[in-house]
């Protein structure tokens, strides 16, 4: 197929402007907030549309990290993001392998119902979350997140393993089976190991649905230490609103932990998402 | 439920000796499933299925955390007041310009990345990595920088569009009620592009490739190739995932509520950002959880009239 294609100068020179085009349009944005970001308080409005800086500033950066709350918010969202993502991966796991491994009566409907739970507005939960959340006393607090978080993710997290098991061949469990290990010890010594790239994607899918997560934390948290990245910036946004440089700053800050997985975990989780894809 | 007489049968086929362990055998296969699956199901039950329940029956009742004293069951009057609620109609409006311009451009944009990458060039997987990175941005950070873009002091994006006479001046759109609504897609389709261009190379890398060398044998133009081999295969995939897409759109509130929260006047404001504002700054969940089950029952007619099509049209 790239033969045919590459061999007219116009097609080929058409396919560079295009590639050229969507780089641009993905990485424009990201860059223009890093370039207020550095760009020293007073500059920012005389050189407003200028695509580089005349001078470069770390001292955004510096006040953000040192002078405002903005540990904090990261350490919470460290903490809801991490816990959603450890509990999220281990339940989905087991789930995934009941679905890749078992044929059992239920197994239609349990399916349904996750498939379901991907369908609906899960802003039409908000109002009863809020009101059992609050009965519990567990307003404010980053459990309450952590639960919420973990059961939102579940079932693509579950469909994302099954399809990670289904490539792992059966013979290698009954293998281990025939050897006297039980089930679950086969799956702990011979199965784990080779779907460390799926838990790894998966990991790292419920890492970033969880850092990036807005309405249910605004909603759930209203105090200002236990509040999680995207409620404190958007606290800090509406109260400091023309404070750009530290904003954007702020922004650069909260982009890197999310980045960081998402370059580990890229290549497994299209290659999760295309076996998914390709089996359905 | 049905154990029973599947044992019983077992046991007129079975020595007396052997049916204790045949039974636990049977309960231990019925059962081992579950002991992988519990812990998912039962989260799924209590944080979603049970809410969605009680989210349901709030829709008949008056609570407003505001005035407690005016709570209890009201039967359809939520429902009446929502036919006669002018911002309701609006937002329906709204959704649908929304949902509509937004999957366009996302399906668009992302079958053409998806065709590229289909293809061989120098950097690949490096082009690969950053043009999907949009899809790990935090959708409130997307919506931030969107908004920052948009915004004349300090982005460039209202300058261009003056120099370009699309606007007069170098203003704000998110404060015009006519285009403000093209922020949030803007950002929508920043944000949606890599996952429909993930899908759909999925799909592409599994059309047979001696298809394209027969089209080539037999002299078809690209065109045709694509309209004739390509398109045909992809119909599936692409029926699927566009309704998705479609419901999940639908759903998304986040770009919105932080680009414009739902204003200048309403302009903005689709059923899923009236839900949570309605829930959240006004603290009315009877009136909530109203809209939302209206949203549902939309989603729902779509996606049976959808699926209803599907079966007409795709033969596959």
């Amino acid at each position: 197929m790239s033969a045919t294609q590459n061999r007219h100068p116009a097609m080929v020179l058409g396919k560079y402007a295009a590639l050229a085009f969507y780089l641009i349009f993905a990485l424009f944005p990201l860059y223009w907030l890093l370039k207020i970001g550095l760009t020293p308080d007073e500059l920012i409005y005389s050189e407003g549309t200028r695509l580089f800086p005349s001078e470069v500033t770390f001292s955004n950066f510096t006040t953000v990290i040192f002078q405002t709350d903005f540990v904090a918010y990261f350490r919470n969202s460290l903490v809801v993001s991490l816990g959603a993502a450890f509990f999220t991966t281990l339940f989905a796991a087991g789930a995934g392998y009941a679905f890749s491994r078992f044929v059992f009566k239920g197994k239609r409907i349990v399916i349904a119902i996750m498939l379901v739970t991907q369908m609906f507005p899960l802003l039409m939960i908000i109002a009863p979350i809020y009101k059992i959340v609050a009965e519990l006393g567990l307003l404010n607090s980053l459990i309450s997140l952590i639960v919420v978080y973990t059961a939102f993710n579940i079932p693509f997290a579950t469909f994302l393993m099954q399809s990670f098991f289904d490539g792992i061949p059966k013979d290698l469990e009954d293998a281990a089976m025939m050897d006297g290990c039980s089930r679950f010890q086969a799956l702990c010594k011979v199965v784990f190991p080779l779907t460390l790239p799926g838990l790894g994607a998966t990991l790292g899918f419920v890492f970033t649905a969880a850092w990036s997560e807005l309405l249910f934390a605004l909603m759930l948290i209203s105090k200002n230490d236990a509040m999680t990245f995207p409620v404190g910036l958007l606290t800090f946004v509406s109260k400091f609103s023309v404070d750009w440089g530290q904003m954007m700053a702020a922004g650069v800050l909260a982009l890197i932990p999310s980045c960081l997985f998402f370059i580990f975990i890229q290549r497994y989780l299209v290659q999760g998402l295309t076996s998914g894809a390709v089996k359905g | 439920m049905e154990g029973k007489p599947v044992i019983a049968r077992a046991q007129k086929t079975v020595r007396p000796g052997e049916t204790r362990a045949r039974r636990s055998l049977y309960l231990q296969y019925m059962v081992e499933p579950f002991y992988y699956l519990s812990p998912a199901i039962l989260l799924i039950g209590a944080v979603i299925m049970v809410p969605l329940i009680i989210g349901i029956s709030y829709s008949f009742q008056s609570i407003e955390l505001l005035k407690p004293f005016a709570s209890g069951w009201i039967g359809f009057e939520n429902y009446v007041d929502l036919w006669s609620d002018r911002k309701f109609w609006i937002a329906m409006e709204n959704t649908l310009f929304w949902t509509f311009w937004s999957i366009t451009f996302q399906f668009l944009l992302g079958l053409g990345l998806a065709m590229l990458l289909n293809t061989q060039f120098f950097g690949k997987k490096l082009f690969q990595a950053l043009v999907f990175l949009p899809w790990a941005v935090p959708t409130f950070l997307s919506a931030l920088t969107w908004a920052w873009l948009f915004n004349p002091v300090i982005g460039p994006l209202p300058h261009w569009l003056a120099a370009l006479g699309i606007l007069s001046e170098p203003y704000n759109i998110l404060g015009d009620p006519d285009l403000a609504m093209w922020g949030p897609i803007t950002a929508n389709i920043w944000f949606g592009v890599p996952f429909f261009a993930i899908t759909l190379l999925a799909a592409l890398q599994s059309i047979p490739g001696e298809l394209y060398e027969a089209a080539e044998v037999d002299g078809a133009s690209p065109w045709q190739t694509f309209t004739k081999i390509t398109l045909p295969f992809l119909a599936p995939m692409i029926a699927i995932t566009v309704m998705l897409r479609t419901i999940w759109i639908a759903n998304f509130a986040d770009l919105i509520f932080v680009m414009t929260g739902g204003g200048p006047a309403n302009s903005t404001q689709i059923l899923s950002t009236y839900i949570f504002t309605t829930a959240f700054r006004k603290l009315d969940f009877g009136y909530a959880s109203t809209i939302a089950v209206a949203l549902l029952v939309i989603l729902l007619i779509y996606a049976v009239i959808l699926l209803w099509l599907r079966k007409k049209l795709v033969k596959i």
